[in-house]
């Protein structure tokens, strides 16, 4: 355990990570999981992490060793896509049963080993430790190691048990045991200038194959995907690759910067959601490539693939403004986190509300990722009629949002589409695009809206439970007008941190009490900001509105 | 009868078990304003509420202890105290249902004891309704959550009734097992109803997980029966258990209560439903009703044509133990050969099954058994497709989850109607595969052709 928790801190200390780089040291060392509360938390733990991550690789038996819940109840239930081998999608799990809690699990875990090599013997087995058997004090690394010895072939132990923490941590602790264990292990059978790893992507819903067939138009090759429709040996010569780019999120920024340490391997992350940012992608793995050798007049190419597919897409994109003109989108998610996603959207006719977006400059976008990012926290944190209300109020005509909210969306006959990871529909690339305005417009002109909106004949119109529902929120409002008092006492119970469950009131004591300026004070103070750090920006924005006013009050106070 | 078995195998692949926390979790759902609440680590709730909301397509409330490795080395009980208070406050619900996992278990943690701790220091709670269930994910399976749940609910929440009270002999009360759908519960309750009497769904995940549209948003469970409801369930006349899992929470009922019951293992079929309606018929003193004896004569019917079709069939079935025996029963009624079966746990409905043996095990062992043995026609929960799939045989889902179909919540299998239903659907999906896979040509008789496919190729459906 003593070296998983290394491990963990090692991955903490990422110094890739941005907003790593703007903490403290002892901040640091506290971590970037989100504080989990219980009774309000959400979201998988650190092996569902793991598993997310590695799962996607395709001829690997994923073996999970626990008891049934942490693999029974979650099998073959990802939407990643094999080229190949479906042995991905096999559910193996030593179940382990109670004398095994008592006596040990190693031994069951050796012969579940033998059992699947046997059976299907596949070029890897991937052990996951689950909570049980690390309290009980299973060591799968060695039994992983015995295993490699007495059957020739790689077993890899996958070291993040649940109850370590977020399955933000399972993918960096995932990205871990391939750096460890599997990653340079191998060589390729040969090797060329245009050989590409992609970090980060698991090919969900078959997306990766939106852009495969551009990079095979220019002579790019993946030489490793990590980890969708990926394959042992690729991950496992992975090294050899002369750039990478890291899709999109954060979650393996890890393997990422220490491929680049080790191997010399650069790397750019980059996005395929979006037209400009696919372009963008594309321009960036030729720039990487030319500069690791590659002949130049693969950017002559590059440019050439991007203006045509551009103009394509936006040729496609065009017959949809009429449709979309007037229409509101509101848009919920920490999923697509892309400024160009919103970019085509605008660009399509349709009008984004509850996110405001400006095209314009780098820190723009990075704020609307983050703004996007926190309000996909904060809706965690509403109850269902708040966000019906919110729904209502920004008149909007459809929701784009992650699976949580869904309900609340069709409940309320809202049109609703999902963007996050449980979608049925590929989106990425040129292709991608398209289709996602396809799907947006199918959504809204169905017109199944207008009979599941119909009242019931026995029901009085303007007497449905929604409008009842917001009557009944219109009510409060009405009182919190008429009652400054109560109207102040509310806006200062608004929590802003929802990790360490701080309200505005208590930061705004806080900052005028001690004239407070920087966000570290108030943290220090209040502990706001101080789990996830997604509320900096609003304690930035609190800071910024009370300094002016700050003197005078301060004054008035003594 | 049916020899039982037991898998030899270290490791199980394709699982078909899920676990004990999570059939419980399910049973809480069943109440109204219930807070079902996992004392585990998150991932413990959130891989069942993946599983719930796929099945149901409806939003699960779930909640979590979200216990961290050192929480669980020096005990919960902070975590247990905090997160009931949390779901106190942000959700207000009617009552907390309380399981154990793995994880807490392997520890000891106990938490009746912390339960009892809390409301002492927290008058906020000292009166809310809480359950607790131990329930360790190394042990048992689903349906045994469900069913420990259950009894647990009528222990802790049913009220016994005072010292001479009046039994109500209209009211009977009803403790349905996990493999009843949200739409058989509520043809079962028209039924009871159309006999003048006045049941009570204990639990009732059809008032919860019918996909209705609540009358308002609300965090918790969006119906079900109420905690008052439970309560009074003491003055009901009988206890009708459906599925032999029910037996314990009915004895429950009875030790407490000192009202007698009822327990039905089956609800699909011809006999079971005849049963049903006899014992109803008894006990409200009132005819079977104009409207089942049509329905009765349906069923007769559907069955004689639907036999043509399922009748030969050499059947894989995965489940349960309830609902193995109350499916795989009933189709062998109607004419298919039981040849494999796979379930997930001892029960003693499982020797009397109509096959030479079961086994508890995992959808590797049935499908390799489908494949040694034959089988063209498959049912099991919807983690059968791979298997389908390599077989190419027809495949019925059934049970849960059910995740890349629709319509899980209301498919029904009980009743003279849902049996006939039934019956349509499973004839349809073979007839197709008939179709599909089954025509002759001229080479299928031919010496050495090797196209013929068990009996679904040389028994001709029409």
């Amino acid at each position: 355990m003593s070296s998983l928790s290394a491990t963990i801190q090692d991955v903490f200390n990422e110094p890739g990570c941005g907003k790593n780089a703007d903490k403290s040291e002892a901040e640091r060392k506290k971590g970037c999981t989100k504080q989990l509360q219980p009774g309000g938390a959400a979201g998988g733990c650190a092996f569902d992490g793991a598993k997310i991550a590695l799962q996607p690789l395709t001829d690997v038996a994923h073996l999970v060793h626990g008891p049934i819940a942490c693999e029974g109840n979650s099998w073959d239930n990802r939407g990643a896509r094999s080229s190949g081998s479906q042995i991905w999608r096999t559910g193996f799990t030593t179940d382990i049963n109670e004398t095994d809690v008592v006596f040990g699990g190693e031994k069951r875990l050796f012969k579940s080993i033998r059992e699947i090599i046997e059976k299907y013997d596949p070029p890897a087995i991937f052990v996951y430790q689950t909570c049980v058997p690390a309290m009980i004090g299973d060591d799968i690394d060695a039994v992983c190691k015995a295993a490699k010895e007495k059957f020739g072939k790689p077993v890899i132990p996958i070291n993040a048990p649940g109850f370590v923490g977020s399955k933000n941590l399972g993918n960096k602790l995932a990205g871990e045991a391939l750096l460890c264990h599997v990653i340079g292990t191998e060589e390729p059978e040969y090797t060329t200038p245009y050989d590409i790893n992609i970090i980060g992507e698991y090919n969900l819903s078959g997306e990766l194959w939106q852009i495969k067939p551009l990079l095979d138009e220019l002579g790019i090759r993946i030489l490793a995907c990590i980890s969708g429709d990926g394959k042992y040996k690729e991950v496992a010569s992975a090294h050899r690759a002369k750039a990478a780019m890291m899709v999109c999120s954060k979650a393996m920024i890890n393997v990422a910067r220490k491929m680049e340490e080790r191997y010399g391997i650069p790397f750019f992350e980059g996005s395929f959601y979006g037209i400009e940012d696919t372009s963008d992608a594309l321009r960036e793995i030729s720039q990487l490539l030319v500069e690791r050798g590659a002949d130049p007049e693969l950017l002559d190419r590059t440019e050439a693939l991007i203006a045509r597919e551009e103009a394509r897409a936006w040729a496609a994109i065009a017959p949809f403004k009429p449709r979309f003109k007037g229409k509101k989108v509101l848009l919920i998610t920490g999923g697509v986190k892309s400024w160009s996603v919103l970019a085509a959207l605008q660009e399509a006719g349709l009008e984004l509300t509850g996110t405001s977006v400006k095209k314009s400059t780098k820190e723009d976008k990075a704020r609307i990722k983050e703004l996007m990012g926190q309000d996909a926290h904060m809706i965690e944190d509403m109850t269902p009629r708040e966000m019906y209300k919110m729904l209502k109020d920004a008149q909007a005509d459809i929701m784009l949002s992650g699976g949580r909210s869904q309900f609340v969306a069709l409940k309320a006959s809202m049109p609703w589409l999902d963007i996050n990871q449980e979608r049925h529909h590929a989106y990425m690339g040129y292709v991608g695009m398209v289709k996602l305005l396809q799907e947006i417009d199918k959504a809204l002109y169905n017109p199944v809206w207008q009979q599941v909106r119909k009242p019931a004949p026995w029901e009085a119109e303007g007497d449905t439970w929604q409008e009842r529902a917001m009557a009944e929120a219109e009510a409060e409002e009405a009182i919190l007008a008429a009652d400054p008092q109560l109207a102040e006492q509310k806006r200062r119970e608004t929590r802003v941190c929802i990790c360490k469950s701080v309200d505005l009131g208590t930061i705004e004591d806080a900052i005028l009490s001690r004239n407070l300026t920087t966000v570290d004070e108030v943290r220090e103070l209040t502990n706001a900001s101080g789990g996830c750090s997604d509320c900096t920006s609003r304690v930035e924005d609190i800071l910024a509105s009370l300094t002016q006013s700050a003197p005078a009050l301060a004054v008035a106070a003594e | 009868m049916a020899e039982v078995k037991t898998s030899k195998k270290s490791c199980s692949v394709n699982p078909l078990k899920m676990s004990q926390p999570i059939g419980g979790a399910l049973a809480f759902m069943g109440l109204r304003g219930a807070m079902p609440l996992l004392h585990g680590s998150q991932g413990c709730t959130s891989f069942g509420l993946v599983l719930f909301v796929r099945h149901f397509k409806e939003a699960i409330p779930m909640q979590t202890t979200a216990m961290s490795e050192v929480a669980t080395v020096l005990g919960g009980f902070d975590n247990v105290e905090q997160a009931i208070l949390n779901i106190h406050k942000k959700t207000k619900p009617e009552i907390i249902g309380i399981c154990s996992t793995g994880v807490t278990e392997t520890k000891g943690d106990d938490v009746e004891g912390y339960i009892k701790l809390v409301r002492e220091k927290n008058p906020d709670v000292k009166d809310l309704p809480m359950v607790y269930v131990s329930t360790p994910d190394f042990k048992d399976a689903f349906q045994d959550g469900w069913e420990k749940t259950v009894a647990r609910m009528v222990e802790v929440l049913v009220d016994t009734p005072a010292e001479g009270a009046a039994t109500d002999q209209k009211r009977i009360n009803v403790l349905p097992g996990c493999h009843l759908t949200p739409g058989d519960l509520d043809e079962l309750r028209s039924i009871i109803e159309d006999f003048g009497l006045v049941p009570t769904f204990l639990p009732d995940i059809a008032g919860s997980l019918d996909g209705h549209i609540p009358d308002d948003f609300t965090p918790t469970t969006i119906g079900g029966v109420g905690v008052d409801e439970v309560a009074a369930m003491g003055q009901a006349a009988w206890t009708i258990a459906i599925g032999a899992q029910m037996r314990r929470a009915a004895q429950a009922m009875e030790k407490k209560t000192g009202i007698p019951f009822k327990l039905l293992e089956r609800l699909c079929g011809l006999e079971a439903n005849d049963k049903l309606m006899s014992f109803l018929s008894k006990i409200s003193g009132r005819p079977v009703p104009k409207k089942y004896r049509r329905q009765r004569g349906q069923l007769v019917d559907a069955m004689l044509d639907g036999h043509f079709h399922i009748g030969g069939r050499r059947l894989a079935i995965g489940a349960e133990p309830d609902l193995l025996n109350d499916l795989g029963g009933f189709l062998h009624e109607m004419g298919a050969h039981m040849v494999a079966a796979v379930t997930t746990n001892h029960s003693p409905v499982l020797e009397h099954l109509p096959t030479e043996d079961v086994l508890i095990g995992d959808l590797e062992d049935l499908e390799t058994m489908a494949k040694e043995r034959g089988c063209d026609f498959l049912v099991t929960h919807s983690h059968g497709r791979q298997m389908a799939a390599r077989l190419n045989i027809p495949f019925y889902r059934a049970g849960l989850p059910t995740f890349d179909r629709i319509g899980a919540g209301h498919q029904l299998s009980v009743g003279y109607r849902g049996t006939r239903d039934m019956i349509f659907t499973i004839a349809n999906l073979l007839i197709a595969d008939h179709e599909e896979n089954h025509e002759p040509t001229p080479d299928t008789w031919r010496e050495g052709a090797g196209h013929g496919h068990g009996a679904a190729a040389s028994v001709s459906a029409h």
